[in-house]
């Protein structure tokens, strides 16, 4: 399995780490830039950054055009990734793929002071709390008909899946714990 | 819920990383900055080349203007105080900002003692020349480093040579026996168990971005290639004579830092970068970099 990292801004390195200790030797991990790198892709991680930024980014050079001309490439957004991956933004007029039947508020917590770390059930991954890192963190505020909600803080959807993609409010590339990118690689990603 | 953690402070710093942080003065800038893709904004009254010009004492911007700053954009709001000076972070955090910068460009209020950054929920980027001043500026708190450069400049020379000594400190380090970190540490000036940690990670613990004196994007792609993160643009936007489109080529060059073809086109017809000075012209006195060390 071939899995990019989109490296246009944001927290690239540690989700190619994270994504290594995933794939276990059994597929690669590689840092795109270029439009013309996405054709050979089997998966697409879109990390935590700056979502206008990086909206901003992939349209100058064409990589949403490429992203949106492989309707097969599976993608796993992580807060910034999460709002790119959104079909709604509600409290901000900004680029979005609209590849998942999701609406999101941005910065929904509150400024950086309200960030916080936080222990989520999600039954998928099994027993095990997960220990979760919310930085000035998106919420999903709607899910649409084929969306499945897998973890929520107080009641906010913070993590849902849609197919080949999955939206993620928090940061898995921050901690050790890689059971979420082996989600995404295994259950989600997998042909 | 756990707030303020040093996991989600040095958090917001990775998710910064690859970005270039502006300067603004007013939520027309700010507009201007956030358009033009940058990932966070300093909030201040003038730019480090005006603070420069104007003299007198530099301290924490009226919080008003900060409110309109924080009003106007969607992307983090970092702003600066006074060496030393935790009243104003107090103020600062109080106030919502999402980073503060504890910076040598406003006149020191301390000459001996920093802020105690693990007291506060905000997190804090301090300036370095060198790896030990950066490992205590980490050691006191600090979830983000930039080198210091000259700020309001204009001039690329003090920032290479603080990113060369730090990345050359580490690069040092990293080839030692365990039994010469000891040693080091002493040499440093720093404590031992960060000087380990960097050591061991061959870089910085937290992100480190570069600073004063960038105004081309020539300059950003020199300074990530030396090993920043990131990009600080203080005067250098809105000094320019065309500051959107220099900001926009300065956002996409942070980028595409090694790609040298793309580079000769996000550089063309930018209009006339900030003038700038010879810092050998300067003497000590008007030297920021030496504050706080």
């Amino acid at each position: 399995m071939k899995v990019g990292v989109l490296a246009l801004q944001g927290d690239v390195a540690e989700h190619i780490a994270a994504m290594k200790r995933a794939v276990r030797g059994k597929g690669n991990v590689i840092a795109v830039k270029k439009p013309e790198q996405v054709g050979g892709l089997d998966a697409l991680v879109i990390p935590g950054g700056e979502s206008t930024t990086i909206g901003k980014l992939m349209q100058k050079y064409g990589i949403d055009k490429a992203v949106l001309a492989k309707p097969e490439l599976a993608i796993f957004g992580t807060c910034a990734g999460a709002i790119l991956l959104a079909k709604e933004i509600e409290n901000y007029e900004q680029f979005s793929l609209k590849l998942m039947d999701i609406s999101v508020a941005r910065n929904a917590f509150g400024r950086q002071r309200e960030s916080f770390e936080a222990e989520l059930r999600i039954p998928q991954l099994g027993e095990k709390p997960f220990h979760a890192v919310f930085i000035r963190a998106p919420v999903i505020t709607r899910a649409g008909g084929g969306v499945e909600v897998l973890a929520r803080v107080n009641d906010a959807i913070v993590l849902a899946r849609q197919g080949r993609y999955l939206a993620c409010a928090f940061h898995p590339e921050l901690t050790r714990d890689s059971r979420l990118h082996r989600y995404f690689i295994e259950e989600v990603a997998a042909p | 819920m756990k707030k303020g953690s040093i996991k989600v402070k040095r958090g917001l710093a990775q998710m910064l990383k690859g970005g270039v942080i502006m300067d603004v003065t007013n939520a027309e800038q700010a507009g201007i900055a956030e358009d033009a893709g940058a990932v966070a904004v300093m909030a201040l009254e003038k730019v480090p080349a005006d603070i420069r010009a104007a003299g007198g004492v530099a301290r924490m911007a009226d919080p008003a203007k900060i409110q309109e700053i924080m009003d106007a954009v969607s992307i983090p709001v970092m702003a600066k105080v006074r060496i030393g000076h935790f009243a104003e972070a107090q103020i600062l955090e109080a106030l919502g900002v999402d980073f503060i910068d504890e910076s040598e460009v406003l006149t020191p209020a301390d000459e001996q003692n920093h802020i105690d950054k693990h007291k506060f929920k905000v997190p804090f980027v301090c300036g370095a020349r060198n790896l030990g001043e950066a490992l205590r500026r980490i050691a006191e708190g600090a979830a983000m480093i930039r080198t210091k450069g000259e700020a309001g400049s204009g001039n690329i020379v003090e920032a290479v040579r603080h990113m060369r000594l730090v990345m050359g400190e580490i690069r040092r380090l990293k080839g030692m026996r365990e039994d010469e970190l000891y040693y080091a540490a002493k040499e440093l000036q720093a404590p031992l168990e960060l000087v380990r940690e960097t050591a061991k990670l061959g870089r910085l613990p937290v992100v480190n971005f570069a600073a004063g004196g960038i105004a081309t994007p020539a300059d950003a792609s020199l300074m990530m290639q030396l090993g920043a993160d990131g990009i600080f643009v203080g005067s250098g936007i809105f000094k320019s004579s065309d500051p959107e489109a220099r900001a926009k080529a300065i956002v996409e060059a942070t980028t595409h830092y090694d790609d040298f073809e793309l580079l000769a086109e996000i550089s063309k017809g930018i209009g006339e970068p900030m003038k700038g000075i010879d810092v050998r012209q300067l003497s000590e006195k008007e030297l920021l970099q030496v504050r706080g060390v």
